[in-house]
């Protein structure tokens, strides 16, 4: 298969059959896990509306706070590939055209030169949290094999695209069909890996506030 | 029964349920929790990470609930639990978790890991692997009414003196009273001066009170250990006679266990509401102070601090009373760094106090304290919790600190103001 | 008809001076990215040159790659080489029609064996034994394969050669299939593009003149000097890219400044051509100039590769019709297993064992 037809595949098939994957995998895990329900509380609330803050902790717990003890570098970097990423994907401006093929919104992006400092550094920040999980004992410990792959699959789209734009390593061509194909990998595999969590975490964290707001206590 | 590792599976499979399997596709493995934990932060063992603690039951989920992972057991290729695995876990969910929630407070994805630890418990204690020492107590409990083993007779012993000493007559099975009054072991055995600090405390705000011959005991070991059947069992007797004497409300002592036994697990264990309400001995205090029944006369002036129970603040929502009522008869009040829902657990909840195995691990652990009481400088430390204060008496032993603990119903108590009954205690 | 007269004896017979003679040689010498101390070594080289033959078979085509390398207006490029060249067979241009004209192809090709250049524009189709374009009672493929045979360089010009074109197209009823799909045993130069830019014909036409071997080639046998680098990146609009200006219809604001054509269509980035440098109707303009986005009209399956007018990132499939059936599905799997879930949680519940006193002992 030559460049040309891998592009025409990546862009039609591939993306097809990446999606349903993603699409089916991401509503099994979701349906089956909350189907398994919970048992109503009859104990009595000390606050009437713990689902107020259950949505309450969804927001909050992604603020850090000062009695939390964590490793500052670690954290920052943390932060700043999942910002990173967010920017990338949503405020470059090609990307934008996709999700408005694909949904019909559009909004305006950032300037491409804004796009590459930010790329830069969140590559320079997933390759630190590479070095924390494999350097840190406590993550060396409890890291699987699913921790370095979902973060291998996430890397591969930012390099690739920086690659790409930039007109390194391959063709352009070639760097592009690379850079979808590994977009399609990533979607393929998120519900397969720890990355569910992006869906995931709305639950856990508003089961959490909601549980500790029935009892008068914001988490 | 007999317990085996069936059992214990059998457990964990009726423990998940939404929040679990919530928590368990959620974590990403980002290692914040350990950082929260005293037992890691203490020894710097990864193996006390929260979230690891949790592996038989991860996969138990895995296996039996993700379709993915009944696939992957289905054809042989990912691993069962064996009874081994059980038996190396017994040290991370019994010696190394106090239940104290921090890592709830932490986990950036909003996991709830106190909440798993209990119910991982269940299937521990459902295939037989849980601590002798919580075993004996759970037994005790359940046999004679109380984990430290005291029989009524005993109780009514200390009531005696307490009765002599204030000059008060401390009603028993009075039907019909407001409140139903419980006790912790501890409490009845080390820290006897709360009954008569309550008798005091009644009489001068006219509250209608009374305790039960039928059920003294507001611990739980049953929640400790993670049986819940033992628990309901333990509720209910306390059930019955609130009802029995139909009282309004039945109020937890300064215990923190028995909070969260009583007001937040009971009705779920028993399987019915209350027909009662529970209240915590410092809601009603701040209750009666507020309605000016309690009259309060004096500071302390030395430089003290308080300790937050864990299960009482954190995990009980008791947040604010503490405070305010010590601040009413304490005129050097300093607060650790890092107290109220953030406290450091004092190291002895959960069972660990109970459990010999842990006894070097928990004073090992206590450290964190030390760091917070130093930084205060205080050489008085209130709380309101008898295992708080034992594991609390136990740690400054250890580290040589001088430092004097007392309880708050008691140092309120010693603020009340004269009349004309009154003796001194 | 060949004649035995060099280009000089030409040149001087119709003309044309020196001097502009020496101007399309430097001409050619850039234009083909070589140094300008090539210029004179080109014009030895074609001077002695004797008009090599050329024989030009258009299969399944419509004629614009001949339109476009003849539709000059002044003496150019490609006037010379037309009149350097001896163009032997060609059906739109010839003077002979029906068997004169296919004796005169067996003609040139048995004078010329080995020497005579074949030039291939249109597509060939292949299904039903390759009925559907036939030439003198012989299909296309047939007609190929005989009078490549002796041929000394094989040259596709025009997307439909180099890579199936238009006809190739879904769902390519005629079973229509490039030259290098049929020749699969020597090497073509594909000079794609639809038209392709009649400079690069002819230069490429020069080249083989000049040097006696092909261009170098990229790995769509295209020639790198003139198919090296995208539109975009030889864009005079590229600026505007770099800035996010974008035209977003045909008549906004954007379109009127001149903004980069990204949105509505442009198939630039991905699309290898000259067109932005060398332009079109002797440099006069090309379509992003024009207001209208790059087909990628040079690129294999342009035609498929999704609508023209939408960017190049919005996926050619409707994604809707996949969206939709894969939630269903999800939702059902996951009803079931949650199902399942809940009465193993129930028969777990039954299978639950009191636990008393006794179990604490």
């Amino acid at each position: 298969m030559n460049t040309m037809e891998l592009l025409a595949w990546a862009r039609g098939p591939g993306l097809s059959l990446s999606l349903i994957v993603l699409l089916l995998g991401v509503t099994v895990r979701l349906t089956e896990m909350l189907l398994l329900g919970r048992k109503t509380d009859l104990s009595e609330p000390r606050e009437a509306h713990s689902g107020l803050y259950g949505w309450r902790t969804v927001i909050t717990r992604s603020l850090p706070s000062s009695c939390v003890t964590f490793k500052r570098l670690a954290f920052i970097a943390g932060y700043a590939f999942h910002i990173g990423l967010f920017l990338i994907v949503f405020f470059y401006v090609p990307h934008i055209l996709l999700i408005k093929a694909l949904t019909g919104l559009e909004w305006p992006g950032l300037p491409p030169w804004l796009i590459d400092g930010v790329t830069l550094i969140t590559l320079a920040a997933m390759l630190l949290v590479l070095w924390y999980r494999v350097a840190d004992p406590v993550r060396r410990y409890i890291s699987r094999f699913n921790d370095y792959y979902s973060l291998a699959i996430t890397f591969l789209p930012v390099i690739t695209g920086y690659l790409a734009y930039h007109r390194l390593l391959l063709s352009y061509n070639e760097m592009l069909v690379i850079h979808i194909l590994s977009v399609e990998l990533l979607l393929a595999s998120f519900p397969f890996t720890k990355l569910m969590h992006a869906f995931t975490l709305v639950f856990s964290r508003w089961y959490n506030g909601q549980m500790a707001g029935r009892k008068g206590v914001k988490v | 029964m007999t317990t085996s590792l069936q059992q214990g599976i059998n457990a964990f499979k009726e423990q998940i349920d939404a929040p679990i399997a919530s928590f368990f596709n959620s974590c990403v493995r980002c290692g914040m929790c350990a950082d929260a934990c005293l037992f890691f932060v203490e020894t710097g063992d990864p193996k006390y990470t929260p979230i690891h603690k949790l592996e038989p039951m991860r996969k138990v989920w895995k296996q039996e609930y993700t379709f993915w992972g009944r696939l992957m057991a289905g054809l042989g290729i990912s691993r069962k639990l064996t009874d081994d695995d059980l038996a190396g876990w017994q040290e991370l969910l019994y010696d190394s978790c106090t239940l104290c929630g921090r890592c709830s407070m932490v986990c950036p994805v909003g996991n709830d890991i106190a909440y798993m630890i209990r119910k991982a418990r269940e299937g521990m204690v459902a295939s037989g692997h849980a601590p002798e020492g919580l075993k004996g107590a759970t037994y005790r409990a359940v046999t004679i009414g109380s984990p430290m083993g005291i029989k009524l007779p005993a109780f009514r012993k200390k009531v005696e003196i307490a009765e002599q000493e204030t000059g008060i007559t401390i009603p028993f099975d009075q039907t019909g009273a407001d409140y139903l009054l419980l006790m912790s072991s501890a409490e009845i055995v080390e820290f006897a001066e709360f009954i008569g600090a309550m008798a005091r405390i009644f009489k001068q705000a006219n509250v209608s009170w009374t305790f039960s011959s039928d059920a003294f005991e507001a611990t739980n070991s049953g929640i400790q250990i993670g049986a819940s059947d033992i628990a309901a069992e333990l509720v209910q007797r306390i059930v019955d006679a609130a009802e029995k004497l139909q009282v309004k409300y039945v109020i937890s002592p300064e215990c923190g266990h028995a909070y969260t036994a009583l007001r937040w697990e009971g009705p779920n264990l028993i399987g019915k509401p209350y027909k009662f309400k529970v209240i915590h001995i410092l809601e009603l205090l701040d209750q009666l102070y507020q309605e000016g029944r309690l009259q309060l006369e004096g500071k302390d002036s030395e430089k003290l601090t308080f300790h937050d129970p864990c299960q009482i603040v954190r995990r009980g929502g008791v947040l604010e009373e503490p405070r305010k009522l010590l601040n009413l008869v304490a005129d050097d009040f300093v607060d650790m760094p890092c107290s109220g829902k953030w406290n450091w657990c004092c190291g002895g909840g959960g069972g660990v106090s109970a459990n010999p195995d842990a006894d070097e691990l928990r004073l090992k652990v206590f450290n964190i304290k030390k760091t917070q009481l130093d930084a205060t400088g205080a050489k008085k430390l209130v709380t309101s919790c008898s295992n708080c204060r034992n594991m609390l008496e136990d740690g400054i032993e250890e580290y040589g600190m001088d430092v004097e603990v007392v309880g708050l119903a008691e140092t309120l108590a010693d603020h009340l103001v004269q009349t004309e009954n009154k003796q001194e205690t | 008809m060949s004649d035995d007269l060099t280009l000089a004896e030409m040149l001087h017979q119709q003309g044309i001076s020196r001097r502009s003679f020496m101007k399309y040689c430097v001409g050619l010498a850039s234009m083909m990215a070589l140094p300008p101390m090539m210029a004179p070594k080109i014009a030895a080289a074609l001077e002695k040159a004797t008009r090599p033959a050329v024989i030009w078979l258009s299969f399944q085509e419509c004629t614009a790659c001949t339109e476009s390398l003849t539709r000059s207006f002044s003496p150019t490029i490609e006037n010379l080489i037309f009149n350097i060249i001896s163009l032997d067979y060609h059906h739109t241009l010839q003077a002979a029609s029906g068997t004169h004209a296919e004796e005169a192809r067996k003609q040139s090709m048995e004078k010329n064996k080995g020497k005579y250049i074949l030039v291939v524009d249109g597509s060939i189709p292949v299904r039903d034994g390759g009925v559907y374009s036939t030439i003198a009672g012989i299909s296309n493929v047939e007609m190929l394969r005989e009078t490549a045979a002796d041929a000394a360089a094989v040259i596709a010009v025009g997307t439909c050669a180099s890579y199936g074109g238009l006809p190739h197209a879904r769902p390519n009823p005629t079973g229509a299939v490039p030259v290098t799909d049929i020749l699969t045993d020597r090497t073509v130069v594909n000079i794609s593009g639809c038209p392709p830019i009649p400079v690069v014909i002819s230069g490429v036409v020069a080249h083989v003149l000049t040097f006696g071997k092909l261009p170098e080639l990229d790995d769509r046998g295209r020639p790198l000097a003139f198919y090296g680098e995208t539109i975009h990146d030889r864009c005079y609009r590229r600026p505007f890219y770099d800035r996010n200006k974008f035209a977003k219809t045909f008549d906004d604001e954007g379109a009127r400044k001149g903004w980069c054509l990204y949105e509505l269509g442009c198939k630039g980035p991905t699309t290898r051509n000259a067109c932005a440098t060398e332009k079109w109707n002797q440099g006069t303009s090309f379509p992003i100039q024009s207001g209208h986005p790059c087909l990628g009209c040079s690129e294999p399956d342009f035609w498929d590769a999704g609508s023209f007018y939408q960017p190049l990132t919005a996926p050619p499939t409707d994604v809707a019709s996949v969206v939709v059936p894969a939630v269903a599905v999800g939702v059902a799997a996951g009803a079931a297993v949650g199902l399942a879930n809940r009465l193993k949680k129930a028969r777990a519940a039954k299978s639950h064992q009191r636990l008393t006193s006794d179990d604490m002992k």
